[in-house]
């Protein structure tokens, strides 16, 4: 019988039987299903980090010089008291950097804390106050809607102006457009200039509750001590860029604090490629667990594919007699038993691509991943499906094609 | 019969010599007891024989359809079938031969529940590597030869059990055998439907069909040409009948 009578047979038997032929599909379908899923995910979550989460808290071809990195998960409390011990960055080491620097760079300076903003007897709490130099907006990226930045002579000449928020003015500027009204920060009043684009949320934390004033105006007390930043922000045209002024920096802050070579650097100069090196990590568990589960819900569906099978051989004995006795040969009847088993598990890969492509597209819809099928996790899914098929198969093949056909037609 | 040749182990059979079974046993080992089903039997059957096989139950009627059909193999002894020696053939070789030389009719039918009267009657030619048009021509002739070619699209739980038993002769035929080989082809029919079937074979015996089959029944047999009654085993009797 050539392949082709037998794929056709086992598609007849596939639609004659189909609650049983959807049920023995179901594990090789979740098997896949989470294969493509888990793929999507990884893909989403890697692109989310490295654009999204990357840009927003960096912004691209952006380093920021600190005492400690931003992002610091699972650090032992000895290494977080060392931080803590280092020196701070001052306002003289940026004006150092900016002034050594022979990239063409743009930067920016940041200190940050979480005060109340108020309005008539409106207020807003827990927002999180950042003191900066005009070309913050420019280097994260964050768009004005209404009004203007305030500008570098503002900055310079600490003027209190203020950009806020987009949570912020809708919360204080109900009725009316907040532009050239004063709000209260800590007590002291400062005049709104503009309002910053909807930003959206980050894992689930708001991006719009935030104000930003000059950093020497006079509410840079409330963040930080005098002439202490948070951060130095150095944005460069290209990653090449970004490198060199990096080692620049580097050397600048080195000589600046007096270290000798082989003392380790007691700042950092940090960029979007811890964040991306930490989430590379948990892709990395992410890729060692689930296909675990994969290979799990596979092996079960192989072994339900044979119990079905082998349920098949025991009912449909009387059949194999007869087709032995009609000349079957005992290939044919492994044949047609492989392409019955191989046949639901590549139908039950199928449904589980078409699955997985939709609960791609579903977590693309409800959450901000940007999930996305890799096409490699469809074609291992083929062939992962396809081979539990066969190997599933080859068992109750082998024994339907061993039956003896007397035995086989006189079988009730 | 004034042509039988008197078989030796080692000598060949005449060329209008179909069935030439010498000596055959059959025997099943039950462990605690040896049932021996054929006890050595000669039989020799020529081209366009009508013969029906007799005798009680237990008697080996059926275990010699099973080694004439190539579905068994003996014990010991010589089976020849169309001048080939077929009793120490291999399994695969063994499935080729029930394809293109023998064409069996079932007591109980064995159709495919699932498949329709065409489908069931393709089979065969499914297995001799034909193309699915040349198969379907082929089915739609042999239904047609048995009175069903308006009932090609019929599942068997639509067809009366005449028609059933005329769908599996239509499949015995569409290989065209060297010979037809029945095992109480009536046994579940009725008497009028039996008359009907016996109609069929007796018309194909008339176009050249050799056949052998296997009946309780005296007036069924009496279709028959030849009459060989088997008793524990052995050939009780071999007599051609006066027609
Ligand atoms: N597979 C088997 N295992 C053991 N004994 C068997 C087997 N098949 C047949 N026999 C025995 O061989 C003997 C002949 O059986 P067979 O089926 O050939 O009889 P039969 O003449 O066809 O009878 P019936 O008219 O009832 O169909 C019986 O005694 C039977 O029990
Ligand atoms: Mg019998």
């Amino acid at each position: 019988m050539p392949f082709f009578e037998a794929l056709r047979l086992a598609l007849h038997t596939l639609r004659t039987q189909k609650l049983k032929s959807g049920f023995s599909l179901l594990g090789v379908f979740v098997g896949v299903t989470s294969l493509i899923g888990s793929c999507s995910i990884a893909n989403g979550v890697n692109r989310y980090m490295t654009e999204k989460f990357a840009q927003t808290i960096f912004g691209v071809n952006t380093f920021q010089l600190r005492r400690r990195p931003v992002f610091t998960p699972n650090v032992p409390d000895s290494v977080w008291r060392a931080w803590q011990r280092r020196p701070r960055i001052r306002f003289s080491d940026a004006k150092a950097i900016t002034e050594g620097l022979t990239v063409p760079v743009i930067t920016a300076w940041q200190s940050s804390d979480n005060v109340s903003v108020t309005f008539g007897n409106k207020e807003a709490r827990d927002i999180e106050l950042t003191a900066a130099s005009e070309r913050y907006f420019e280097i994260r990226n964050l768009r004005i809607a209404t009004g203007r930045p305030f500008t570098a002579q503002e900055n310079r000449s600490g003027v209190p102006v203020a950009v806020l928020g987009d949570a912020v003015a809708k919360r204080l500027f109900v009725d009316r457009p907040p532009l050239g009204h004063n709000v209260r920060i800590g007590g002291i009043p400062y005049r709104v200039v503009g309002v910053v684009e909807h930003q959206g949320s980050l894992m689930g934390f708001p991006l719009d509750r935030f104000v930003v004033v000059p950093a020497l105006s006079p509410a840079q007390n409330l963040v930080n001590p005098p002439g202490i930043l948070d951060a130095f922000f150095v944005k460069a045209g290209s990653a090449g860029e970004m490198h060199e002024a990096m080692e620049q920096a580097e050397g600048i802050m080195r000589s600046r604090r007096h270290l000798r070579p082989q003392q380790d650097n007691n700042f950092v100069l940090d960029t979007s490629e811890g964040v991306q090196r930490f989430w590379a990590g948990i892709n990395r568990i992410l890729m060692t667990v689930m296909p675990g589960v994969v290979v799990v819900s596979l092996v079960i569906g192989g072994i339900v594919i044979m119990n079905i099978m082998l349920m098949a051989v025991a009912e449909r004995t009387r059949e194999i007699g007869l087709r032995k006795s009609l000349g079957a040969r005992r290939r044919d009847i492994l044949r047609q038993f492989l392409a019955e088993s191989t046949t639901i598990a590549t139908v039950g890969a199928a449904f589980g691509i078409i699955a997985g492509i939709g609960l791609t597209i579903l977590i693309n819809a409800v959450s901000p991943l940007p999930a996305s099928v890799s096409p490699a996790s469809v074609v291992v899914a083929v062939i992962m499906g396809t081979g539990v098929g066969v190997l599933a198969g080859v068992y109750p093949a082998t024994r339907a094609a061993r039956l003896d056909p007397i035995a086989a037609l006189r079988q009730e | 019969m004034s042509n039988v040749q008197l078989f030796r182990t080692g000598d060949t059979p005449l060329p209008d010599v179909i069935i030439l079974a010498h000596k055959l046993t059959r025997e099943y080992d039950m462990g605690s007891e040896l049932v021996r089903a054929l006890r050595g039997v000669s039989v020799q059957i020529q081209q366009n024989e009508y013969v029906a096989v007799m005798g009680p139950s237990g008697s080996g009627k059926s275990t010699l359809m099973n080694l004439i059909g190539c579905l068994d193999t003996p014990t010991s002894g010589e089976y020849w079938l169309n001048g080939q020696k077929v009793s120490d053939l291999a399994d695969d070789e063994l499935a080729r031969i029930r394809n293109k030389e023998i064409g069996f009719v079932f007591q109980t039918f064995n159709l495919l529940p699932r498949a329709n009267a065409l489908h069931n009657v393709e089979l065969p030619l499914i297995y001799a590597g034909m193309s699915a048009r040349g198969r379907r021509e082929r089915a739609a002739h042999a239904l047609q030869r048995v009175g069903l070619g308006d009932r090609m699209d019929h599942k068997p739980n639509e067809l009366s059990g005449g028609q059933r038993q005329r769908v599996a002769i239509a499949r015995a035929l569409v290989n065209e055998p060297s010979i037809l080989l029945a095992d109480e082809p009536t046994g579940n029919l009725d008497s009028t439907t039996s008359t009907e079937i016996m109609g069929v074979f007796a018309e194909l015996h008339r176009q050249g069909q050799t056949v052998v089959m296997v009946t309780h029944e005296q007036d069924i047999a009496a279709n028959a040409a030849r009459v060989i009654t088997l008793r524990d085993g052995l050939v009780a009797t071999d007599q051609a009948r006066a027609a």
